[in-house]
């Protein structure tokens, strides 16, 4: 029976391997099929992934995980700066790097859990974006974002060229499809582990954690080396992320660590299915989705999709839909969001679940 | 755990890596062949009877209302290329090689963006345009930071980008790039137009106190009103950032009060403007008397839209701008004519701004014979021209600035309409404005343009 389970695991992260390879083919009718929004699928798809090891194993919700993704981008860009071109450096320095800082968060914050966790996790993520915005300026460069400079010592490449040097993989270069793919495996790798680590020993821990922690107390476990654990290995996904961020397009903002950048997370995730394996991605995929697509979309795109209607049928589509599109796509997104969690609390993934049982019991009748 | 590893041997982890491999080179060789246009010469080089502009403005943030009045004018401006409406400026654009059936006969065409204000978001927006919709161009801004991100994108990718409203010396200066160009003035011109105005009016020997927005831009404004201020004899006094996201000022303003400053130096635009005058004002700074001197507002950089924001507290302040629709040049006229008659007000110094870099850009493709980035570039460096509004103009080929006359404004005591807002009190000749190309403001001797990229 376990053994099946374990096969079934392999064959979802094959599939999984499958369907994000082959992004360029199937996203070409949706027009997502350019490297940018692919690449940002990935990285969104890794940090919605990292952060349901903590909220969606453990429940504890931290509102402050943008903070993480903020520092792994400073960290990269300033190894871009400062040693080399190339990413691996600047990935690794990342992932540690947002690892320390998520120990030192995680430490404080779990001293509380529910309500007050999530506070305290705000709270240090609103600190570090004002750090980042204003006080750290010298490092941070504030509001323009940390960029790349000619005048950049970068003593391992010691680059003499004309122009900014790009950011390579020993000597590929890591923007447009290279980039992509570059994060999609990344991304592998990352849902790889995280289907390990929610199989494990210590990822029951976490569920049992989420399901009655004083129980856990009470039968001697110390439940608290386990939530850090968890939580410093969800700020490490989101450092990676960052770093992607900081690959793709080698510049820093502090916007990426500000609430809202957090918020959006946590709905990436609750979109998709809070606890299950490939619902954050889901999630992460339709936001980034809407936010690319239909915020590009203006009158005239609309004029067009509704072309076959009578003229003044047409003039009312347009003028509704207008609403929920462009300026207003933050709008389609939550009526979605809305829905979603009304009707399936579980996220879209309860509801491929529940189509799932439709089509056996169907079957089964049949 | 141990079960799982019985599973490997059914499946090694070996065999799942060669299989993922795999597929990703079967998924991926389509697109690598295609991905790119093949055999062309530069990159999204127009096939088809039709040619792409990217219009990358800000919907949201501080800055929406200049964003929205920056997308009215690409719109007014592609009509005109298309040959459709009256034309506008392209009747009084002078040379001009403009035909009125597009660009090099290929209609134009536009997607839109919004840059929300922010480098990150901005740069997104403009890489969706390049890789997805194939422009050949992209254009906006309206904050530097932005500009500053994008400019840099469009470098690397390999496309020209015509800067919006952009006013920080580091657009053209530190971080100048080939493929970029500003028709917009820049912080150092507005401070050495306003000095000899302030001078006539205030008098040598004030004290002042900046409010600046913390980004490039403020930055460099502050710096350039600070040399050019001290060089008439004015003391500075403190000089505060104020987070760009600000909306309440009122912590920054009281502290005015408490020190011996006799002028207030507001280097914010847009909504952070609007905000930080009216909280100023409501102090009451304004009935203030320090020193022996009545208290004193300036903005150095003004624009139509902040000044109808702000309603009855600009009245009587100076700044300057890059254009105003009161001039009564040929250019100036025609161009708030047909703006006037498409939406119903004239237009502010960002539509202008944006209007005249579509046609600037229209007009070197033309001359070029090409789209190629690198043909559009030696087109337009050290081109003269006139009839935009402005005057006789240059794009200078070191650092590719416009330079032109600038305008000194102040708030009108008795507006006529809603838009009669802003009166210009001076037109500070060119000669007056004029720098160095390694000006140590705009990056010194080690500024550099860089190869220009035509992105294959």
């Amino acid at each position: 029976m376990k053994n099946e389970s374990a096969l079934k695991d392999w064959t979802l992260i094959i599939l999984f391997a499958a369907v994000v390879l082959t992004m360029p083919i199937w996203l070409k009718p949706l027009g997502a099929n350019y490297p940018d929004l692919m690449q940002k699928f990935a990285i969104f798809g890794l940090f919605a992934i990292g952060f349901n090891i903590l909220f969606g194993l453990t429940g504890y919700l931290s509102f402050g995980h943008a903070a993480f993704l903020g520092i792994g981008s400073y960290t990269a860009v300033w190894s871009f700066k400062l040693l080399t071109m190339n990413v691996l450096p600047a990935v690794i320095f990342a992932v540690v790097m947002a690892g320390i800082f998520a120990f030192l968060i995680g430490f404080v914050s779990l001293r509380r859990s529910g309500i007050y966790f999530s506070i305290l996790t705000l709270a240090f993520a609103e600190m570090s974006f004002n750090m980042a915005y204003s006080v750290l300026t010298p490092i941070t460069n504030g509001e323009t974002g940390l960029q790349l400079s000619l005048k950049d010592p970068r003593i391992l490449d010691n680059f003499q060229g004309e122009g900014i040097p790009i950011t390579n993989l020993f000597g590929v270069k890591m923007s447009g499809m290279p980039g992509f793919y570059f994060c999609a495996a990344i991304l592998i790798i990352g849902f790889f582990l995280s289907v390990r680590i929610t199989r494990s020993p210590f990822g029951m821990m976490l569920r049992a954690i989420k399901s009655n922690q004083t129980r856990m107390a009470y039968t001697g476990f110390n439940t608290r080396p386990y939530l850090v654990w968890a939580f410093v290995i969800s700020g490490m996904y989101a450092g990676m992320a960052g770093a992607l961020m900081a690959v793709t397009d080698p510049l820093a903002g502090a916007e990426r660590m500000q609430w809202t950048a957090s918020g959006e997370v946590v709905l990436m995730t609750i979109l998709g299915g809070a606890g299950t394996l490939i619902g954050p991605l889901i999630g992460a995929g339709i936001i980034k989705y809407f936010e690319n697509i239909f915020s590009a979309f203006n009158e005239q795109t609309l004029n067009e999709v509704f072309g076959a209607l009578p003229d003044t049928l047409q003039n009312i589509v347009v003028k509704i839909a207008g609403l929920f599109v462009g300026e207003g796509w933050h709008l389609l997104l939550g009526l979605m969001f809305l829905i979603v969690i009304i009707f399936l609390p579980g996220g879209i993934m309860e509801g491929f679940r529940r189509l799932g049982k439709l089509f056996r019991l169907s079957g089964r009748s049949a | 755990m141990s079960d799982t590893k019985k599973t490997n041997n059914v499946w090694s982890r070996r065999d799942i890596l060669k299989a993922g491999a795999a597929t990703g080179v079967i998924a991926g060789a389509p697109t690598i062949f295609t991905g790119r246009a093949y055999g062309a010469d530069y990159l999204n080089a127009p096939k088809g009877s039709t040619v792409t502009l990217g219009f990358n403005v800000p919907q949201s943030g501080p800055y929406a209302d200049e964003g929205a009045d920056e997308l009215r004018a690409y719109k007014l401006a592609v009509k005109h290329l298309n040959g459709e409406g009256d034309g506008g400026m392209m009747n009084t654009f002078k040379p001009s090689a403009l035909k009125g059936n597009g660009i090099l006969g290929k209609k134009v065409e536009f997607v839109t963006g919004d840059t929300q204000t922010k480098s990150d978001a901005a740069r997104a927006s403009a890489k969706r345009m390049i890789e997805k919709d194939g422009v050949v161009m992209v254009t906006g801004g309206s904050s530097s930071g932005v500009a500053v991100a994008v400019q840099g994108l469009c470098q690397e990718a390999g496309v020209i980008f015509m800067a919006g409203l952009t006013h920080s010396n580091d657009t053209t200066g530190k971080d100048r790039k080939r493929n970029g160009f500003r028709h917009f003035f820049n912080a150092y011109m507005s401070g050495a137009a306003l000095a000899p105005v302030l001078e006539a009016n205030y008098g040598t020997g004030r004290n002042a106190y900046h409010l600046t927005a913390d980004y490039n831009w403020g930055w460099t404004q502050e710096e350039s009103l600070k040399n050019s201020t001290e060089a008439i004899g004015w003391n500075t006094v403190e000089a505060v950032r104020t987070p760009l996201k600000e909306q309440d000022f009122s912590q920054y303003i009281a502290p005015v009060l408490n020190t011996d400053a006799d002028t207030l130096i507001l280097n914010h635009y847009g909504g952070n403007m609007i905000n930080s005058l009216t909280q100023a004002v409501s102090f009451g700074l304004r009935d203030k008397v320090v020193n022996g001197k009545d208290f004193v507002i300036v903005v150095p950089l003004y624009s139509r839209l902040m000044a109808q924001g702000a309603g009855e507290n600009v009245k009587g302040i100076f700044g300057s701008t890059n254009w105003h629709w009161s001039l009564s040049d040929e250019g100036s006229q025609a161009f708030v004519k047909s703006f006037g008659q498409e939406y119903g007000f004239p237009p502010s110094q960002a539509a202008h701004t944006t209007y005249c870099q579509t046609l600037l850009y229209a007009d070197a493709c033309e001359r070029a014979g090409t789209f190629e980035p690198c043909g559009v570039v030696a087109a337009l460096e050290g081109h003269k021209f006139d009839g935009l509004g402005n005057g006789p103009t240059e794009y200078r080929a070191e650092d590719h600035q416009c330079f032109k006359d600038v305008l000194v404004v102040k708030g009108k005591e008795n507006p006529s309409s809603q838009f009669d807002v802003l009166e210009v009190v001076e037109v500070t000749p060119r000669a007056q404005v004029e720098y160095d190309a390694t000006d140590a403001a705009f990056g010194g001797a080690e500024a550099s343009l860089g190869p220009c990229n035509n992105g294959v």
